[in-house]
This record gives C-alpha cells, sequence and structure tokens, in this order.
C-alpha cells in the first residue's frame, strides 16, 4: 500500500443563501496524492483554503466535484460521494484528524478524550487509559489534570489533549490542522518526534503548519495551495 | 458494518385534513445509528417521530423494522399485541416530560422492573437486583428505589425515564426533546449519559430536537426538516459545518456563541 490518499480534481465553493445566494470560490481542480510514511505540508497564505481542503477529506464539507479515494482496509473509497455510515467507518478506522480546537463534551475526562478513539476500535477502557496516559505524560500535560474534563484548560493544554486523542490509534492517514499552534518550544519538538514515529510506521500526513521551523522539520514536500485558488493574484 | 438496516422508513407521509404533518419521508437507519431530526417547532419532527414508532398511523407509506428473528416486518400490519410487546421490549420511548413515559404513583423501582415483567421476569430479587443497578447507571442513588417518581426533580425524572426505557435492552430508542425542559448543567449531565449508555450498548437512537448542540453531539447523521419535508439530510459534521439549503443556512448561523 503505497498511496493512501489520492485527491483528484477536487473544486468546492459556497453558497451564501442568506447573502443573496452569492458564490465564494474555494478551491477549484485540486490533485495530488500522500503516500504512506510521507508527510505533505499544505502551503500558502491564511485564508487561500488549506483548512477547508482538510475539511473537505475529512468529511465535514462537501466538494461540488472531484474524488477524495482512501484506501480503507482492502478497498478504495471515494469520499466525496459515498454515505454518511462510510464515512464515519473510515474516520474510525482509517482517516484520523488532528483538529485546531479540541470540542470538548461536558464532564467527560481528559484522558478517556484522548483514550475514546481506541475504544471506539474495540479496545478494552483500561488499555486505552493506559495509551492515553502514556501520550498525555510525553506531552507534558501534568498528571493532576487528567482526570479533569478539558473544557476549562489552558489553549497549550487543550491542543496536547487534541494531539494524544489524534495519535493514539494507527490510523493508516493523519490530517493535522497547525497541532503545534499553541505550544511551547519544548512541546513541540514533542509532537516533531511523534510526527516522525508515525512516517517510520507508514503512516501518510497531511498537515498545516505555520510555525517555520516545525515545518522544516516535518515536511517532505510542501504544496502549494496558492495554485488551486479561484483567488490567486492576477497576473502581475 | 452489519449489512442490514434496522428500519426503513418508505415515502411516509402524515395529513391532518389538508394540512401536511410531514411528507414522503424515506430513509434507512443501521444497528448503532443515531439519526437527529432538526427543525423549527411546527416543522413535523414530532409528527414524522410518531408515525415511525407506530404511536400515529401515517397517512401513506411504509416502516419496516428487522425483528430479532432476522425478518423485516411492516409495523402497520402488525396486529396491536405484537406492536404493544416490540414497543415495551425492543423499543424505548423517551418522551420530552418525564411525566408521559413514567408511572408517577408508583415508586421508582417499579418503573424500572414493570418493563422487565413485561418480558417474563417474576423473580422479585432479581428484578429489584436490576431496577438497582440500572438506577445507579443514570446515577440516582439506591436509597431513592422506594419513592415515587413525583418527588424527584426534572432531571432525576429524566434519568429514571431512561433507565426504565433501556432495562430491557432495546435496539431501537426514540427520544422527543430529552432535554428540552432541563436546565444546562442538568442537560450536560443527561446528555454525557446518554452518549456513554448509546456508545456502550450499541443502540439505534432516533432523537428529535430543535438543539443544534445536542444533535452534534450525540448524533451521526442529521435531518433537517421544513413545513413537513425533509429539506437535508446526511453526516451531522457535513451539515452543520457546510449546510447547503438556506433554510439550514440560517439555522446554523442562528446559533448563538458562548
Amino acid at each position: 500500500m503505497a498511496t493512501p490518499l489520492v485527491v483528484s480534481e477536487v473544486s468546492k465553493s459556497f453558497t451564501m443563501h442568506l447573502r443573496d445566494g452569492i458564490k465564494l470560490p474555494v478551491v477549484s481542480d485540486v490533485s495530488f496524492s500522500v503516500a504512506s510514511g510521507e508527510c505533505v505540508v499544505l502551503g500558502g497564505p491564511s485564508g487561500i483554503g488549506k483548512s477547508s481542503l482538510l475539511k473537505m477529506i475529512y468529511g465535514n464539507y462537501a466538494v461540488d466535484s472531484g474524488q477524495i479515494l482512501v484506501k480503507h482496509q482492502d478497498r478504495i473509497v471515494d469520499l466525496a460521494t459515498t454515505d454518511p455510515r462510510t464515512i464515519i467507518e473510515v474516520r474510525r478506522r482509517t482517516l484520523g484528524y488532528v483538529s485546531q480546537f479540541l470540542r470538548t463534551v461536558p464532564r467527560v475526562a481528559a484522558i478517556d478524550v484522548v483514550a475514546e478513539p481506541l475504544v471506539a476500535r474495540g479496545t478494552k477502557a483500561d488499555i486505552a487509559r493506559e495509551k492515553a496516559a502514556e501520550l498525555l505524560a510525553k506531552l507534558n500535560l501534568p498528571e493532576a489534570l487528567w482526570q479533569l474534563p478539558p473544557a476549562t484548560f489552558s489553549g497549550g493544554e487543550q491542543q496536547r489533549v487534541n494531539i494524544a486523542r489524534g495519535f493514539i490509534t494507527d490510523h493508516t492517514i493523519l490530517l493535522l490542522d497547525e497541532p503545534t499552534a499553541s505550544l511551547d518550544a519544548k512541546n513541540r519538538a514533542v509532537v516533531v518526534e511523534m510526527i516522525a514515529e508515525k512516517k517510520q510506521k507508514g503512516v501518510g500526513l497531511l498537515g498545516i503548519f505555520h510555525d517555520e521551523e516545525v515545518r522544516e522539520a516535518v515536511a517532505d514536500r510542501i504544496l502549494d495551495v496558492q495554485k488551486f485558488s479561484p483567488r490567486r493574484p492576477i497576473a502581475a | 458494518m452489519t449489512d442490514t438496516p434496522l428500519l426503513k422508513v418508505n415515502d411516509v407521509s402524515k395529513f391532518y385534513g389538508n394540512r401536511i404533518g410531514c411528507k414522503n419521508v424515506s430513509f434507512e437507519l443501521w444497528p448503532g445509528e443515531v439519526l437527529a431530526i432538526v427543525g423549527e417547532s411546527g416543522s413535523g419532527k414530532t409528527t414524522l417521530l410518531n408515525c415511525i414508532s407506530t404511536r400515529l398511523m401515517p397517512t401513506t407509506g411504509s416502516v419496516e423494522y428487522h425483528m430479532r428473528d432476522g425478518q423485516y416486518r411492516d409495523l402497520y400490519h402488525m396486529s396491536e399485541a405484537e406492536r404493544r410487546f416490540l414497543m415495551r421490549t425492543d423499543w424505548g420511548f423517551v418522551h420530552q416530560n418525564p411525566a408521559d413515559g413514567l408511572r408517577m404513583t408508583v415508586s421508582a423501582g417499579a418503573n424500572v422492573g414493570e418493563r422487565l415483567m413485561a418480558i417474563g421476569d417474576r423473580h422479585y430479587g432479581n428484578i429489584r437486583a436490576t431496577a438497582v443497578d440500572w438506577l445507579s447507571r443514570v446515577e440516582i442513588d439506591e436509597s431513592r428505589i422506594d419513592d415515587q417518581p413525583r418527588a424527584f426533580s426534572g432531571g432525576m425524572r429524566q434519568r429514571l425515564q431512561i433507565a426504565r426505557n433501556l432495562v430491557t435492552g432495546p435496539r431501537l430508542v426514540f427520544m422527543d426533546e430529552p432535554t428540552g425542559g432541563l436546565d444546562v448543567s442538568v442537560q450536560a449531565r443527561l446528555l454525557d449519559l446518554v452518549r456513554g449508555l448509546v456508545n456502550d450498548l450499541g443502540l439505534a437512537a432516533i432523537i428529535v430536537t430543535h438543539d443544534l448542540a445536542v444533535a452534534r453531539l450525540l448524533s451521526h447523521r442529521m435531518m433537517v426538516m421544513k413545513d413537513g419535508h425533509v429539506i437535508e439530510h446526511g453526516l451531522t459534521d457535513r451539515v452543520l459545518d457546510d449546510p447547503r439549503e438556506p433554510y439550514t443556512q440560517l439555522l446554523v448561523s442562528s446559533i448563538l456563541q458562548v
């Protein structure tokens, strides 16, 4: 399995019905692929559609046309056209995502937030919790916080919970939306190391990193999203 | 993934005289799947829920259910007795107002035990032990087992109603605004509880709510209704993050941020 993710001729626009139906183009004709063991970084200025692209792949945004092909277990699934049930199954088994912000659930302890994706895949709760503890320790989250719900944590603490949650499984594709944005240098280094481990294991990663140092350290290839943007500067 | 739907809803419509309750609704629900039906008051959500759960006879259309013996049965071609048995054992129905789903003048333990007796349990000790277990799962202290729900707070009543519904190990639960009349801290507790139980038990559920945050937290898939029609349908994340229909965009953009 060399190429777990292929994006082919994908276009996306938003139609804003509350603003007289104006159409906002986001990206057009996006084609690229991510090989296993590779970390592809999306480049380009803010607002060019990098996060949108990740959301399309994860299924949060629908696409207007094109294909998003994912190797899911022993078949190929086109996420652009498949049904919700298959997307949920692909998310559970194959496609992981570390979002920019953690969506917290009231009353659920940080350690259980992290363990949840493993439990959803059938791992026993105590084993999943052990693994979660390992990751939280690695990310230097104070142990006193593990049993608390993350809603009141600082930005950096929430982000580390989010990263641990995304990295706990052995998903074959991982989408990263600025996972290091609110971390200090020490923890950024931990994340860089964790990404390197994922690459070693053959995971295909696609991410957004504004921090140049991190980008240099993890990227095998930078994909300039600007070339897919309809808002690209008119020839100068 | 199992490859047979638990429930098949085919072209269900309900008219109240000339008025539309809901029109031409079709979907399938799989085991373990949670579907949210959202929309404003009067959009037909509850009518649809009642039609699917046989509490209301639709004007046209059919609803098929995958019985435990592996056969599909059309719910409207079952006898009343069969339907009642199904509702008491394999299904649950959580009402917005707990008083509609509980027997207010018998004890909490009896409320839970009654459903067990309906499926043939006769051993008092076992029934009481199961009731105690379920009360603790919905975080009601064992010491309250002999109290009547009349003496419970709104949040406790709602948790008791959930215990009463889940004690028989149903495969499908209908919920009509389960967090409707509760204040937010009680709501959060109930949501967390429902979410945990649905995950642990692998329940399929259809939840009617006007609260999009509740839908996001609990459901996999979402249907948006307006004027009796399903106007948008898809993965919950997709409908909320990238709404396509004008009305859904209005609904999503009207959420207050905290």
